[in-house]
């Protein structure tokens, strides 16, 4: 009877003996997701007490997503937060302090109360870009992180998520098409939790998986256990290494759920209670926990050191964040530009005579070779520099075969329909030809305005539009009156005595 | 792969005598490409094609495939990529290939490009740049002047020259600035003009006005090309005895309020043109800025000529209608002069 989900998530492949992960590791994962959950219940609680100032978006039943993703990232990679993406920014080391006082608007906060919840980022030491509200513009943003960390040959990996919504917008495409075209080392997760505000999945895209996209960009994509909190980080892991090795942007889609509404406000009565009951059995921090125990890599004692260490932190950084002031008014003013408050200078890890001429220097035209259409070869030397093993852009390789859509050389095209199909039926039935006699009505104008056509009045075929009434010049109507309110006789600006008016109280009583 | 060095005489800029707007923005480009590695030119056919108007012809050619990127028709993803890029202290310089593209990255420029460093500290140095303006009959949608959408926005910078000279320098300042400036460059003016550069690696400072002809009588405030209809209008009106006081405001935001000020309390009167549309055109807020700094000084109204407030039409008469012209801008400054 229920028809969710519409595919089961798939089974984890994590393997708790190929795992490359410590049991350190293992433990960290658990920590920065029931950091992440404690957290965001402490602001649920916080939100109650009216101490929030705006907005509340819950990431619970999704921290699997957000932890065990970055957590496959390295110190120098780059990542941009969603807004249900906070477990991402604990793993990358931002203080629970910074969420609770973005949050509450204070002045301690990263942004210093000029934007809330997760819009921040960190470009120096963390390497964080700070998220807008419209959806997918970080996409294209994010691939100019990952191009210019290439080109400067810092071999990092830019990463952003996506939800299933945003995966609607053009910039996701636009996005998509330019990384791809540009192999760039971008790994996009599209975290499917199934609705977009009140608008289930299935109404808003027609294809089963939102990683089938991934094919029409020649994007590699993977579909992952949401859920699963290995799973989530290996697959990661695998996407960061091929961006790494030079193959081009990747695609995961993790499949989870959103377990409240779209923000605090939003009780999300649409969501069938069967789907929350689905989902809640799938608990990501249950289910890890579960996978810890039975692989014996932690005991109760483990778990209540853990827990208790992170309601110790968070006691201090809420306290940090409840005791902040809020900030001074004038701080509104300062900031719409950079005066020399920033030094801007790239981190260069490759030698900069490599990118300046001469050996920058190519012959600029194309050449059959770079037409694969006609040689059906793989495009060879991606910078087409005189010397590619100098640069950092990717080695050749053959364009990936995403395995979750059959390959595009078997689809068979469609016929092309007979050009009568596209024929609007008025004109397949045939329409006399527009009577020369009948003056087409202009833009705006009845069929009266005689002035508008030819006529004999006007032999010589004047174009009517020098005869369009002329507008009225400002002079025109200042002989009449003067522009401002009240009656006025003088010149403007200054009495006859030649004072200003303003100065004049007489002047007053035709004024406002 | 080896190949002779390509021969870039036929699209290199001439290096000695006067040249056009297009050669010197051109010249600008390999300039600052050549100085600093961290600058790489992104957009639409900018490589092999060397750009709709041949203002990056030759780029690809000396700078290879990593500086000038060819993108493919996404304004969103090149405003997007080059703001990432930005972000690792690079400085992009990407081209619109028609300035009225923009509006298909209204969102990314005004929503991430311009809010970074006023929200998160993060600066954004980068330049978009393209062509703009009417007068070449290019249609609704080769001919905007969508400047005001973001003279509108904090956070950006925006600089639309009248001379070769400015064009180059202006660029270069531009490139230089942290912040995302935009720069708008009049197609009509591409080739009709030429001027010897200045010697050496000059600028010109964003946010200053220059008075283009000393004059008593009224102001006439304008930019791009209007600033050369200005000044023919100021030429015809010296033959009546009215001596103007030509402004090219050069850049738009930050605007040089006391440039304008400082004329108007000298000439008493103000007349603003410009090649946008009239509704919301920079021309109001001049006005206010005058009604708030130099109220006393005015001897009549702020007057202005400028587009109708109707979209760029196509055919030549049409947009003769359209555009301001020197015929109309006397006529209001004779009017103005009768205060």
């Amino acid at each position: 009877m229920t028809q969710f989900p519409t595919q089961s998530p798939p089974k984890s492949t994590a393997q708790p003996e190929a795992s490359p992960l410590t049991r350190a590791h293992h433990l960290d994962l658990y920590y920065y997701m029931q950091l992440n959950r404690q957290l965001e219940e402490r602001m649920v609680r916080l939100f109650r007490q009216n101490k929030i100032v705006g907005g509340l978006y819950s990431s619970l039943g999704q921290e699997a997503v957000s932890v065990g993703t970055c957590y496959a990232l390295e110190k120098r990679d780059w990542i941009a937060p969603m807004i249900r993406n906070i477990g991402a920014l604990l793993v990358k080391g931002v203080p629970p302090r910074d969420i609770f006082t973005q949050h509450m608007a204070k002045f301690t906060s990263p942004t210093q109360g000029k934007d809330g919840t997760s819009h921040f980022g960190d470009l120096k030491v963390r390497h964080i870009v700070s998220p807008i509200s419209m959806l997918g513009d970080l996409i294209p943003v994010m691939t100019g992180v990952a191009m210019a960390g290439r080109y400067l040959g810092q071999n990092i990996v830019a990463l952003t998520w996506i939800g299933d919504g945003g995966s609607s917008t053009g910039a996701f495409h636009e996005g998509l098409g330019l990384a791809a075209s540009q192999r760039a080392p971008f790994v996009l997760i599209i975290e499917n939790n199934q609705w977009a505000y009140s608008t289930p999945v299935s109404r808003q895209v027609p294809v089963q998986n939102l990683a089938d996209r991934g094919a029409a960009y020649g994007i590699t994509s993977t579909i992952v256990d949401g859920n699963d909190v290995v799973a989530v980080y290996e697959a990661t892991k695998e996407a960061v290494n091929e961006c790494r090795a030079g193959r081009g942007p990747q695609i995961i889609e993790v499949k989870t759920m959103r377990m409240r509404g779209h923000a605090q406000h939003d009780p999300a009565e649409y969501v069938p209670k069967e789907m929350f009951d689905y989902w809640k059995a799938r608990d990501p921090i249950t289910l890890y926990e579960k996978y810890l125990t039975e692989n014996k890599i932690w005991d109760a004692a483990t778990k209540s050191e853990i827990d208790a260490r992170i309601e110790r932190e968070l006691d201090v950084e809420q306290k940090f964040a409840e005791d902040s002031p809020l900030p001074p008014p004038e701080l509104a003013e300062e900031g719409v530009y950079c005066d020399g408050c920033h030094k801007i200078e790239a981190d260069w890890k490759r030698a900069k005579a490599e990118v300046m001429p001469p050996k920058s220097s190519i012959d600029p035209t194309w050449r059959l070779k770079d037409l694969p259409a006609y040689t059906q070869a793989a495009i060879a030397g991606g910078n087409g520099a005189k010397n590619p093993a100098q640069t950092a852009a990717p080695a050749p390789v053959a364009a990936p075969t995403p395995a979750t859509s059959p390959a595009i050389q078997k689809s068979a095209p469609a016929p092309a329909p007979e050009r009568a199909e596209l024929q609007p039926e008025h004109l397949a039935a045939g329409v006399a030809a527009e009577d020369p006699a009948v003056p087409r009505v202009p833009f705006g104008r009845g069929p009266k305005d005689k002035a508008f056509r030819q006529s004999p009045e006007n032999p010589q075929n004047k174009p009517a539009y020098s005869r369009a009434p002329k507008e009225k010049s400002f002079a025109q109507n200042s002989q009449q009156k003067s522009f401002s309110k009240g009656p006025r006789n003088k010149p403007f600006g200054k009495n006859a005595q030649g004072k200003p008016f303003t100065k004049n109280p007489q002047d007053k009583q035709g004024r406002r | 792969m080896s190949h002779t060095a390509p021969n870039l005489s036929s699209k290199a800029v001439p290096t000695s005598g006067p040249i056009t707007m297009v050669d010197a923005i051109r010249q600008a480009m390999f300039e600052e490409m050549e100085r600093d590695p961290a600058v790489v030119a992104i957009g639409e056919d900018i490589g092999v094609y060397g750009g709709a108007f041949k203002v990056t012809d030759g780029l690809l050619a000396k700078f290879g495939r990593e500086r000038v990127i060819e993108t493919p028709i996404a304004e969103t993803a090149i405003i997007g990529a080059a703001c990432g890029m930005s972000f690792l202290g690079l400085r992009p310089v990407a081209e619109m290939q028609f300035i009225d593209f923009i509006a298909c990255c209204f969102n990314q420029v005004t929503n991430f490009v311009a809010k970074s460093h006023y929200l998160w500290g993060a600066p954004v140095p980068m330049v978009i740049r393209g062509p703009s303006g009417g007068g070449v009959h290019g249609g609704p949608f080769h001919s905007a002047n969508p400047e005001m959408y973001f003279v509108h926005t904090p956070g950006l910078k925006v600089i639309y020259p009248s001379t070769p000279s400015d064009a180059k320098g202006l660029l270069k300042s531009a490139i230089r600035d942290n912040n995302p400036v935009l720069f708008f460059e009049h197609k009509y003016l591409y080739r009709r003009l030429k001027e010897e550069m200045p010697p050496g690696d000059y600028t010109v400072p964003i946010g200053k006005a220059i008075v283009r002809r000393p004059g008593r009588d009224m102001t006439i405030v304008s930019y791009a090309a209007m600033a050369h209809t200005a000044m023919e209008a100021a030429v015809e009106l010296a033959k009546e005895g009215i001596e103007a006081e030509v402004i090219d405001l050069r850049t738009l935001l930050p605007l040089d309020k006391e440039t304008i000020l400082a004329s108007v309390k000298k000439t008493n009167k103000l007349l603003v043109v410009h090649e946008d549309t009239r509704t919301g055109g920079i021309a109001g807020e001049i006005a206010a800025l005058v009604f708030e700094g130099a109220f006393e000084d005015l001897d009549g109204p702020v007057a202005r000529v400028t587009a109708l407030d109707t979209p760029v039409p196509y055919s030549p008469p049409l947009e003769e209608r359209f555009l301001p012209n020197t015929e109309k801008v006397v006529a209001a400054a004779r009017e103005l002069a009768k205060y």
